[in-house]
C-alpha cells in the first residue's frame, strides 16, 4: 500500500502567543514551531501499515518554518520519500487554497491512502483532509483511530463522543483524518536524524493550482477575554494547599 | 435566494444530540435578524418521529433513505449537498463534531460555499455573517467575515445553551426526495462499537482529579492518584494520557471522551483545549494547576494555581491526609 502523509508545522502552544499590530495574524517573529501532534499519529499509523503490509510512505509538506527538519525526521522514522511544495504560500494561507494546491500535486502521484492528522490548531476554514478529498473526488473519513487493509479497501474506526465508535469500510484511494495511531508515535534519535540529513534528499515540486474560492477573511484576532476568569491562589505550595482546603471546606466538599 | 438559517440535526442511535438544540436556539436568534425561517435538516431512516423534538425550527426538511440509516461521511455529504443546492439558505450551521467535521468541508467544496470552522459565536453584522472561531488550542479567537449570500459555519458543541432550542411544537415536516445514487458510496457503514465498561464510571463521581500531559511520565501518575484518594474522588484524564495508554479510555474527559459534571473537577497539568473543555466546563467547582498563566483552562476554572504541579500536588495530598 502506498501511503502519503501531508504534514504541517504549527506554533508550539506551550509558548506565549502574541498577535501582530494589525490584529489579523499571530506575531510570527518569535514563534517556535513543532510538528502538529496529530501528524505524528498519522505518520505512525502509516509506518505501522507499511511494516505490516508493505508499500511505501511519502511525507509531503508546504515549504515553511523548519519544514526540512520535519521531513528529515519523518525519513529517520522510516518514511521512504519526502516532498516539499515550494510555492510561496505564507503562513495563514487558507486551507481551501492549500488543499487545492496539494490536490494538484497529488493528482500526479500514485497513492492508495492519504493519511492527514485529524486537525491542526490553526485551521480556520475547514479541515484540509476533507477539502482535499473533495477536490480529488476520493472518499474520506475523519477522526479515525484504527486502519486495517481489507481486500483492496480499508476498515477504519471513527470516534464519536462518549467512546462510541463506528466502523466503516472505505474503498481506495481514500483520505483519512487520523486522530490516534494504534501505538504511541515512535521517536527518532537525533543522531539518526543528522545522518538522514546528510544522506537523504528532499524532492521539491511546484503546485500547479493555487486558486481556490475561500469566501472568508479574518477581520480580527484577539485573545479570549478573561471574563470572570479564575481567582488565582498564590504563596508557597503549603500555603496554596491550605487555601485549597479552605475552599473545599467552604463549598462543603471536604470536612 | 433565501434568508433562512438551516441547522443540520445530528443523531446517533435514534437520539438527537444536544448540540442540535444549541444550534437551533442560536438559529432562532439569527433568523430573527435575517428575516428568514429556521429550518432543521434531518437525514436518516425511520426517524421521522424525531422531527417532533425539533420544535424550535419553523420547518423540518426530512430526507429518508436506507443509505442514511447510520451516519456515513459520503452519503450524508451527498444528501446535504443536494438539500443546500435546492434551497440555498442564507446560512447553514453544522455541529463541529466528529460527524459535522466530515460534512462541513465536504459541502463547502461540493456547493462552493464559504466555510468557517471551530465557531463559538455567529452574528449578522451589517448584513454579513461574522463567525468567531476558537483556534490555537483555545488561546486565540479569530473573527471571520463570510462573503456571498450563502455560507456554512461549523459550531463547537457547548457554545450556546441547549434550552433555547428545546421547544415543544410541531414544526411542518417536509419530506425531501433523496438524490439519485445515494447508496452508491465508496464508504460503507459496518457497525457501531460500544465502549467497554470501566472499573470506575467517571460520570457518576462527585470528585474528579484529572491529569494531563503536564504529568510528563506514567511513573508520576501515582502521585496524582494519591491526591484523588485523599480527596475521596477518582482519577480522570485528558486525551494524550489515554493515547499513551497510561489510563483506560473510560477515564477520558472531553469531546471524544466523556462529559462530566462533578462537584469538584481538579485539573492538573491540563492546558484546556476546546476539546477538553467541552467535556468538563459545567462542573460545579473547577480548580486548575498549570504553570502557563495563559492556559485556557483558567478561563473556565474558578480557582487557579500557576505553580509547578510537582510541588503543589504532594503538598496538598499531605495536608489532606493529616
Ligand atoms: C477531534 C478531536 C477530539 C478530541 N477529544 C479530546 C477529548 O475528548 N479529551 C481531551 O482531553 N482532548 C481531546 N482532544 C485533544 C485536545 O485537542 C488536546 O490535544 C488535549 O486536550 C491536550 O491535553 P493536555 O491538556 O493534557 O496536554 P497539553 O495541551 O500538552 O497541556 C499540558 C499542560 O500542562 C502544563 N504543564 C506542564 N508542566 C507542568 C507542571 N510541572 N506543572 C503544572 N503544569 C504543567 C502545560 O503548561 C500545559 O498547559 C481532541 C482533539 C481532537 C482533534
Ligand atoms: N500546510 C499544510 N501542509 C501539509 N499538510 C497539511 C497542511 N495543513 C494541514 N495539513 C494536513 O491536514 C491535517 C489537518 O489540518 P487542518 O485541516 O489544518 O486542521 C494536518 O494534520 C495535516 O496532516
Amino acid at each position: 500500500m502506498n501511503i502519503i502523509v501531508p504534514v504541517k508545522q504549527v506554533p508550539d502552544l506551550v509558548e506565549e502567543l502574541e498577535i501582530n499590530e494589525d490584529g489579523t495574524d499571530l506575531d510570527r517573529d518569535y514563534l517556535s514551531y513543532k510538528l502538529n501532534e496529530f501528524d505524528e499519529h498519522a505518520l505512525e499509523e502509516a509506518l505501522l501499515l507499511k511494516e505490516e503490509h508493505g508499500g511505501t510512505v511519502t511525507v509531503i509538506a508546504f515549504e515553511g518554518e523548519d519544514t526540512d527538519k520535519a521531513l528529515y525526521t519523518a525519513i529517520a522514522k522510516g518514511a521512504d520519500r519526502a516532498v516539499k511544495i515550494t510555492n510561496d504560500l505564507p503562513p495563514g494561507t487558507p486551507n481551501h487554497v492549500l488543499a487545492k494546491a496539494l490536490a494538484s500535486v497529488l493528482s500526479g502521484m500514485e497513492y492508495d491512502l492519504i493519511l492527514t492528522g485529524v486537525q491542526a490548531a490553526d485551521d480556520r476554514d475547514g479541515q484540509l483532509g476533507v477539502l482535499l478529498a473533495n477536490y480529488l473526488d476520493v472518499p474520506h473519513v475523519s477522526v479515525v483511530s484504527g486502519v486495517a487493509p481489507n481486500n483492496g479497501a480499508v476498515t477504519v474506526q471513527k470516534e464519536y463522543a462518549g467512546g462510541v465508535m463506528a466502523e466503516f469500510e472505505v474503498d481506495l484511494p481514500a483520505v483519512l483524518g487520523v486522530q490516534a495511531a494504534r501505538q504511541t508515535p515512535r521517536y527518532a534519535p537525533v543522531s539518526r536524524v543528522r545522518q538522514v540529513m546528510r544522506q537523504a534528499e528532499i524532492e521539491e515540486v511546484e503546485a500547479s493550482d493555487t486558486e481556490a474560492e475561500v469566501g472568508s477573511s479574518i477581520r480580527r484576532m484577539f485573545k479570549p477575554e478573561k471574563g470572570a476568569g479564575a481567582q488565582m491562589l498564590e504563596g508557597s505550595p503549603e500555603e496554596i494547599a491550605e487555601q485549597i482546603i479552605k475552599i473545599l471546606q467552604e463549598k462543603g466538599i471536604k470536612k | 435566494m433565501s434568508q433562512d438559517v438551516f441547522v443540520v440535526a445530528e443523531h446517533l442511535q435514534g437520539k438527537i444530540d444536544d448540540v442540535t438544540y444549541e444550534l437551533l436556539g442560536k438559529a432562532r436568534e439569527l433568523a430573527g435578524q435575517s428575516g428568514g425561517h429556521v429550518v432543521a435538516v434531518l437525514m436518516g431512516s425511520g426517524i421521522q418521529d424525531q422531527a417532533g423534538s425539533l420544535g424550535a425550527a419553523d420547518k423540518v426538511l426530512y430526507m429518508e433513505h436506507a443509505a442514511l440509516e447510520n451516519f456515513n461521511p459520503e452519503s450524508y455529504a451527498k444528501a446535504l449537498s443536494h438539500i443546500l443546492e435546492q434551497n440555498k439558505p442564507r446560512l447553514t450551521l453544522i455541529p463541529n463534531t466528529s460527524m459535522g467535521m466530515d460534512l462541513a468541508a465536504a459541502v463547502s467544496v461540493k456547493n462552493n460555499l464559504p466555510l468557517v470552522a471551530y465557531a463559538t459565536d455567529v452574528q449578522f453584522d451589517n448584513g454579513q455573517v461574522v463567525a468567531t472561531s476558537q483556534l490555537y488550542g483555545g488561546k486565540i479567537n479569530v473573527e471571520s467575515v463570510l462573503e456571498g449570500d450563502s455560507s456554512v459555519v461549523s459550531v463547537l458543541a457547548g457554545s450556546f445553551p441547549a434550552d433555547a432550542g428545546k421547544q415543544d411544537g410541531s414544526p411542518a415536516v417536509e419530506t425531501v426526495a433523496a438524490p439519485d445514487g445515494l447508496d452508491q458510496t465508496r464508504v460503507r457503514f459496518k457497525n457501531l462499537i460500544q465502549p467497554e465498561g470501566g472499573d470506575v464510571d467517571i460520570t457518576q463521581q462527585d470528585i474528579l482529579v484529572s491529569v494531563g500531559r503536564g504529568i510528563q511520565s506514567e511513573d508520576n501518575l501515582p502521585m496524582v492518584e494519591e491526591l484523588a484518594e485523599a480527596l475521596g474522588g477518582a482519577l480522570a484524564s485528558s486525551r494524550p494520557i489515554v493515547d499513551n495508554k497510561w489510563l483506560p479510555k473510560t477515564r477520558q474527559v472531553g469531546k471524544s471522551g466523556l462529559k462530566v459534571k462533578p462537584k469538584l473537577y481538579f485539573a492538573v497539568g491540563i492546558s484546556g483545549a476546546p476539546e477538553h473543555i467541552e467535556g468538563m466546563k459545567d462542573s460545579e467547582l473547577i480548580i486548575a494547576i498549570n504553570t502557563d498563566p495563559e492556559a485556557p483552562i483558567f478561563e473556565v476554572a474558578h480557582y487557579g494555581v500557576t505553580e509547578d504541579l510537582f510541588d503543589v500536588v504532594p503538598a496538598l495530598t499531605e495536608k489532606l491526609k493529616s
